[in-house]
């Protein structure tokens, strides 16, 4: 049977064919809706959202310690949490196949940096493997689980994001039953990386590698393609497939598993044909090692970028060179570009008006909120990986001393604080900060598009679980204020912050307002607010909160005189079927422009 | 079959179902016999930022992407995006766009105006034109969401492919409550083209 599916969708089901028990992730753009696909689809394999990418590497090898294949899937900048497991996982190996697929995100689509996590497989000397489209991904995705189990090691699956995010017809199979049986086992000297053991495993580890050397030269995945023989590109991944669909006539050598790489191979590849070049987004991986081993292709980064995401027309480009005829461009004026923003009533918005207003510069950290950087917010002021903005915070309280009190917060998301924030707020209070950490609490891991976490009391499957209270948290770890407050009432978010960044310890302000789209956290939404057009100066007070629902209109004429009598250039509108009925604009409008049709106003919701 | 690849641009706003538009019409052409391949990012997208969803197909179909300037229909669901792609078409290439306009947060902070006239700049340049007022009927039809399958119908009437097909397709997508909805949807997309 043949279905339509994407890279991610095509591992989840690679997963459920290959015999999975146990798959692991923390969502993170582009590998998101691997796990979300398990969840939905396969209810044979237990799932779980785990806090962060190194407990889910952790339970994955629990389970396969125990003989069961297990997964764990991450985006690529998640593979560095998971980086102090995977180093030593590679030494201890496995007994049921484990499989950690990393999403790379060429171009920073929706990520921090562009890091090319093909160099993982070679620090951590472990097998990699990288598909070109989604019937790829379902075969490696099951090869690598009985690689793991043949060589004693885990493996790694690497896609990008348009791997993950494109959909491709895929032949399905019936899932097979592993070979391992699951049961408990001791294997003190396999498991325990005492540096006696652990000095015996890293001769093996070394074995290892020799003999996944052979297996790369026979794996049928590296293939060569010879047509006409003047020039052969060496590639994998998403790059065979746009030089192919180009250069259909060159010769190819593909490699489907990137690590370690055939030898042998690549060099009958330079004996078949002529020219040589490497074509690969991001670092030159392939290039330099293929150099190493004593080649010498005539091209790769001297024809092609180190920086962001290729497509056809770029190799095109790049293998052309003088002789490549640029498309001419029909309409060339600069048109409005449309970034990503906070939605219509989205719960962060107050606070960074609140920021803005008190000119505080913000200790940022990862998830929707980071857009409050963009204008008109412009009120976050640093975004390095998860959790970040607390220690940050903190390390700026030590070296300001009393210079910066008062003048800064740390802001992070509630999903991102139990992923990395637990261990720098505790430090925190043990080394006596004065840092505010204000945990945007909006009962969701918004910008993947609403996970589950610890703190939102449900798990991947909709279960109900034990939620966590943030607050009882921050006094366990020793926070001394810990404060709540109702992040779309501005006169109240406003105090509470004001108070709380001048005190002398640490505080903790946690917000008390769902994510907007989290529609199973609202009792209702309000009615939409409406401008009252003869009282708008067209002050942009409103129009600077950013908000999707309100627009600036120009006005002439008679609508260019207020009802008494004063000059403006335009006026506030409020698109009612974008206006969940939030409030703020009707608190931050000083001439009761903005009217409320609800009998009576409140500032934010009615929720669960 | 012959060789040739048919390059389809579905553009749009998150949250106008553009994504699943090129879903519908991915395994609408799969069903069809063709090979298929389609692309888009998500992500931050889905907070009303630019949409673009890659759809090609054809006997084999190796890229996901377009190349620039070799769309073959651009399929856009809102005037600003269909200007914004216009690069990306063929000289010859077909446009069918909704007659509609969200506007993006520089227009609403009244920093930069909202382009006028598209449909004649866009018609002035491309022949092979089709305005479809898209979210107008499908507000008089009783839900602005079913846009992209009005739009979709009249997408439909340009392929060789049976229509209850499409319409199956289109129907398995969604909850069975909105079946009558996008059944009346569909059927008054197709018959906006050929009254263009």
């Amino acid at each position: 049977m043949k279905k339509l599916m994407t890279g991610n969708e095509a591992i989840a089901r690679g997963a459920f064919e290959a015999g999975v028990k146990v798959a692991a992730a923390y969502p993170g753009t582009p590998s998101t809706e691997i796990l979300e696909t398990i969840a939905r689809e396969y209810k044979n394999i237990y799932a779980e959202w785990s806090p962060n990418e190194k407990v889910a590497l952790e339970v994955a090898i629990g389970a396969s310690m125990a003989g069961a294949r297990a997964m764990a899937s991450m985006k690529h900048v998640g593979v560095n949490v998971a980086a102090d497991p995977l180093m030593t996982l590679s030494y201890v190996g496995v007994n049921g196949g484990l499989v950690l697929v990393t999403c790379d995100d060429p171009e920073l689509y929706s990520s921090q940096n562009e890091q090319d996590n093909r160099h993982y497989a070679r620090f951590a000397k472990v097998p990699m493997f990288e598909p070109s489209d989604s019937q790829e991904a379902k075969e490696f995705l099951k090869l690598g689980f009985e690689v793991s189990e043949r060589f004693d090691t885990p493996v790694m699956v690497r896609g990008v994001t348009r791997i993950s995010h494109s959909k491709g017809v895929v032949e399905l199979q019936e899932p097979v039953v592993p070979p391992v049986p699951i049961e408990i086992r001791k294997q003190t000297a396999k498991y325990t990386m005492l540096p006696s053991f652990a000095r015996v495993k890293h001769g093996v580890v070394e074995e290892r590698f020799v003999k996944l050397l052979e297996f790369a030269e026979k794996f049928p995945g590296n293939r060569i393609e010879i047509n006409d023989p003047a020039i052969g590109i060496i590639s994998a991944g998403i790059s065979y497939e746009y030089a192919k669909e180009v250069f259909p006539n060159y010769s190819y050598l593909k490699l489907g598993m990137v690590w370690p790489l055939p030898k042998n191979l690549i060099a009958e590849f330079f004996k078949k044909v002529k020219k040589v070049i490497v074509i690969e987004e991001l670092d030159p991986f392939l290039e330099e090692n293929i150099k190493a081993m004593g080649f010498k292709p005539k091209g790769g980064k001297n024809l092609f970028s180190i920086c962001g995401e290729f497509n056809p027309l770029i190799i095109k480009k790049g293998i052309l060179g003088k002789r490549f005829k640029a498309p001419q461009p029909v309409f060339e004026e600069a048109l409005p570009p449309r970034p990503p923003n906070l939605c219509p009533g989205c719960p962060h918005r107050g606070i960074f008006h609140t920021i803005k207003k008190l000119k505080l510069v913000a200790a940022g950290d990862i998830g929707c909120y980071t857009l409050a950087a963009y204008p008109p917010l412009n009120s976050l002021d640093s975004c390095i990986c998860m959790g970040a903005s607390i220690g940050q915070a903190h390390g700026m309280s030590k070296a300001l001393e009393g210079a910066g009190k008062g003048k800064f917060v740390g802001v992070i998301g509630d999903s991102t604080f139990l992923h990395g924030g637990i261990p720098p707020l505790m430090n925190m209070a043990y080394n006596k900060s004065y840092a505010t950490i204000i945990i945007l609490d909006n009962r969701t891991t918004g910008m993947t598009g609403s996970q589950e976490h610890p703190g939102t009391g449900y798990t991947i499957r909709g279960e109900k679980t034990h939620k966590i209270d943030f607050v009882r948290l921050a006094e366990g770890l020793g926070i001394e204020n810990v404060r709540t407050v109702n992040p779309w009432n501005l006169e109240e978010t406003e105090k509470v912050i004001k108070e709380e960044i001048e005190k002398d310890s640490p505080s903790l302000i946690v917000t008390q307002g769902p994510c907007v789209l989290l529609r199973r956290e609202f009792k209702k939404y309000n009615k939409p607010l409406m401008v009252d057009s003869t009282k708008c100066i067209g002050c942009k007070a409103c129009v600077n909160l950013g908000c999707p629902a309100i627009s600036y209109q120009k006005v002439e004429g008679e609508m260019a005189l207020t009802k008494d009598g004063k000059k403006r250039k335009g006026i506030s509108y409020i698109d009612s079927t974008l206006c969940p009925g939030c409030h703020l604009c009707y608190q931050v409008c000083k001439l009761g422009a903005i009217q409320s049709q609800d009998e009576k106003p409140i500032f934010g919701f009615e929720t669960m | 079959m012959d060789n040739h690849t048919t390059n389809v641009l579905v553009v749009g706003v998150g949250g106008q179902g553009v994504i699943l538009a090129s879903d519908i019409m991915s395994e609408v052409f799969m069903e069809a016999g063709y090979d298929v391949k389609k692309s888009e990012i998500h992500g931050m997208a889905m907070r009303g930022g630019i949409v673009s969803s890659h759809f090609r197909f054809g006997k084999k179909v190796h890229s996901p992407l377009i190349m620039e300037g070799e769309a073959d229909i651009l399929f856009a669901f809102e005037q600003l995006e269909g200007l914004r792609w216009l690069n990306f078409l063929q000289p010859k290439a077909r446009i069918i766009m909704n007659d509609h306009k969200v506007n993006p947060p520089i227009v609403n902070l009244g920093e930069m105006e909202y382009p006028q006239g598209i449909p004649e700049i866009i018609g002035s340049k491309f022949k092979d034109f089709y305005l479809v007022k898209g979210t107008e009927i499908a507000l008089q039809i009783g839900d602005a969401r079913a846009a992209n399958v009005v739009l979709l119908g009249a997408m439909s009437t340009f392929f060789d492919i049976k229509e209850e097909l499409w319409l199956d397709t289109i129907l398995n997508y969604l909850p069975p409550k909105v079946h009558e909805l996008n059944r009346k949807a569909f059927a008054t997309g197709r018959g906006e083209i050929h009254q263009a």
